[in-house]
């Protein structure tokens, strides 16, 4: 198949590549330029899973990486609008040189991990049937082989947004103070206001 | 050319262009048309002066734009200043992609079409925040926030009402789901209550996606100037309006589809009565759009996110369970 190892060997080289760039002097001290490369990077990504026949997985992966965990990446990011200059220069500390020993043993193993199943799949034939990406076979297993820990996965992800919900909450007392209404702030100043009682009722308060 | 059109690239390389193009074309005029709606209805004239009925008036628009220079502003971030319009406008085409026009007429026969739609005008957030945040103005950042927060939010109640069909036709293949309605039924008809609600409540959260009136706080011209827009000049603001008017035009395509049975209609196997239905289910749609674009005011952001979060959403998701009921009682399950 040339035309797939093409493919694959474009979207792998722009997916590494658009991640390298991540890296580079001119877009490293911008943390929205590294962030819309990491949504580039998942697009490669994404392609590279459709080569692979995992629809699904693939349009998954723009939707909710690429979509909309990256949109309330880069909100943040924007919002907190660094200059280049309060992004201060890397110290090497003790923590981040463990830390970046553990992240090369990982890599290590990773790598270690890889070799083997490579050399397992010359002894086994690892082809999956064109279809076992599409939504339909995705749905059959997840609602029979991977019932018990699809369902399990859904309560956790409800309790952690009522956890959310609960700790937002918590901060949330001054929502039910009713707005002052511009009537109100004109009857302080000393002027005389009719009907102040009645636009009270209109402060925003839900 | 039969065996030209055999090979995948080539066809699709050709579907894509021929189809876009269209799409474009037709977004052009979608803009006159407007202009002279907007006219009739509040009882003036509207464009009339390049070619006849001022049916060149769009051509005359975007050459003028063309010709003007691009402004960026010092302070800018010049590569997403200049990046924002033109991914906006990839991101709209790239919808075309997945949408069927006719009974054979489509780019890709994609088995997660619906997916693909809802995915790349879901990433249309992208293009606003970034134009909004780029401009290094305040109005703009406004904007673009706005954007973001009822985008986040209508996107919820838009992909559980899109759900719908998806539940009720077994497929997210939207070439399957107009089969299925040309053999069973509109989906806005039948079931009844539960595809008539979907229908509405997917048409105004797409509007909605489209910033398009009553959901048009980003761009709120009376609060904000034009919001993300403000700092664009020449094509770079150009595109933002065309994008809009493509989009909504998508977004009536897509609603045709899902609901309104598509190119299905009395002779649509003949490919070009197929096109003419899909076009004027979609026409009708976009119409009503722009009828309800003079009509209605905006809302207010606080009343969106009540209307969103405490009606839409619960009621969605009511329908979803609803219409997953229909299917196992009247099919048996599938």
């Amino acid at each position: 198949m040339p035309t797939e190892l093409l493919l694959f060997y474009a979207l792998g080289a722009g997916a590494v590549l658009s991640t390298a760039a991540m890296l580079l002097p001119t877009t490293g001290r911008s943390p929205i330029h590294a962030a819309l490369l990491l949504i580039v990077s998942f697009f490669f990504l994404a392609g590279l899973y459709a080569l692979l026949s995992a629809h699904l997985l693939s349009i998954l992966q723009i939707i909710v990486y690429a979509g909309a965990i990256m949109v309330l990446f880069t909100f943040v990011i924007m919002l907190l609008n660094l200059s280049p200059d309060e992004i201060r220069e890397p110290k090497i500390s003790y923590a981040k040189m463990l830390g970046g020993g553990v992240a090369l043993f990982v890599f290590g193993k990773l790598l270690n991990g890889i070799g083997l199943a490579a050399s397992a799949a010359k002894a086994v034939d690892l082809t999956q049937h064109d279809t076992f990406g599409t939504v339909k076979e995705v749905g059959h297993m997840m609602y029979s082989t991977f019932m018990v820990p699809f369902e399990l996965v859904s309560v956790l992800l409800l309790v952690a947004a009522v956890g959310a919900v609960v700790l937002a909450k918590k901060n949330l007392a001054y929502v039910d103070r009713p707005v002052p209404s511009p009537a109100e702030e004109f009857k302080t100043e000393g002027h005389a206001a009719g009907d102040g009682e009645a636009a009270a009722g209109h402060g925003g308060h839900h | 050319m039969a065996d030209l059109l055999a090979n995948p690239w080539l066809r699709g390389i050709a579907s894509s262009v021929v189809i876009a193009t269209g799409v474009l074309t037709i977004a052009a005029w979608a803009i006159w048309f407007e202009r002279k709606f907007a006219a009739r209805m509040q009882n003036r004239v509207g464009p009339n002066v390049v070619g006849p009925a001022g049916l060149l008036q769009p051509l005359a628009d975007a050459l003028k734009l063309l010709r003007k220079e691009v402004l960026v502003p010092r302070k800018a971030d010049a590569v997403l200043f200049r990046l924002a319009p033109a991914l906006a406008l990839f991101l709209t085409i790239a919808v075309v992609a997945a949408i069927p026009w006719g009974k054979d007429i489509y780019v890709a026969d994609l088995d997660i079409g619906l997916l693909w739609v809802l995915a790349m005008s879901g990433m249309m957030l992208f293009p606003l925040w970034l134009a909004g945040w780029s401009s290094n103005n305040k109005y703009a950042l406004f904007g673009g926030m706005r954007a973001v927060a009822q985008g986040i939010s209508y996107e919820i109640p838009l992909l559980l009402s899109a759900m719908v069909p998806v539940v009720l036709a077994g497929s997210f293949n939207l070439r399957e789901i107009v089969e299925y309605q040309s053999v069973h039924g509109w989906f806005a008809i039948w079931p009844p209550g539960i595809g008539v609600l979907a229908f509405v409540i997917f048409f105004a959260t797409s509007l909605a996606e489209a910033n398009r009136i009553p959901f048009d706080i980003p761009e709120a011209e009376s609060e904000l100037i034009a919001g993300v827009s403000v700092e664009y000049s020449a094509m770079s603001y150009g595109l933002f309006p065309m994008v809009e008017y493509v989009h909504t035009w998508l977004s009536s395509a897509v609603a045709s589809v899902l609901f309104l049975g598509g190119w299905s209609g009395p002779g649509s196997s003949i490919w070009i009565i197929g096109l003419a239905w899909m076009l004027l289910k979609t026409s009708i749609l976009f119409a009503f759009i722009y009828a309800m674009r003079w009509t209605l005011v905006r809302f207010r952001a606080d009343q969106l996110m009540h209307f969103c979060w405490k009606w839409l959403v619960p009621v969605t998701l009511g329908l979803v369970c609803l219409a997953a009921v229909w299917v196992n009682v009247t099919a048996g399950g599938r």
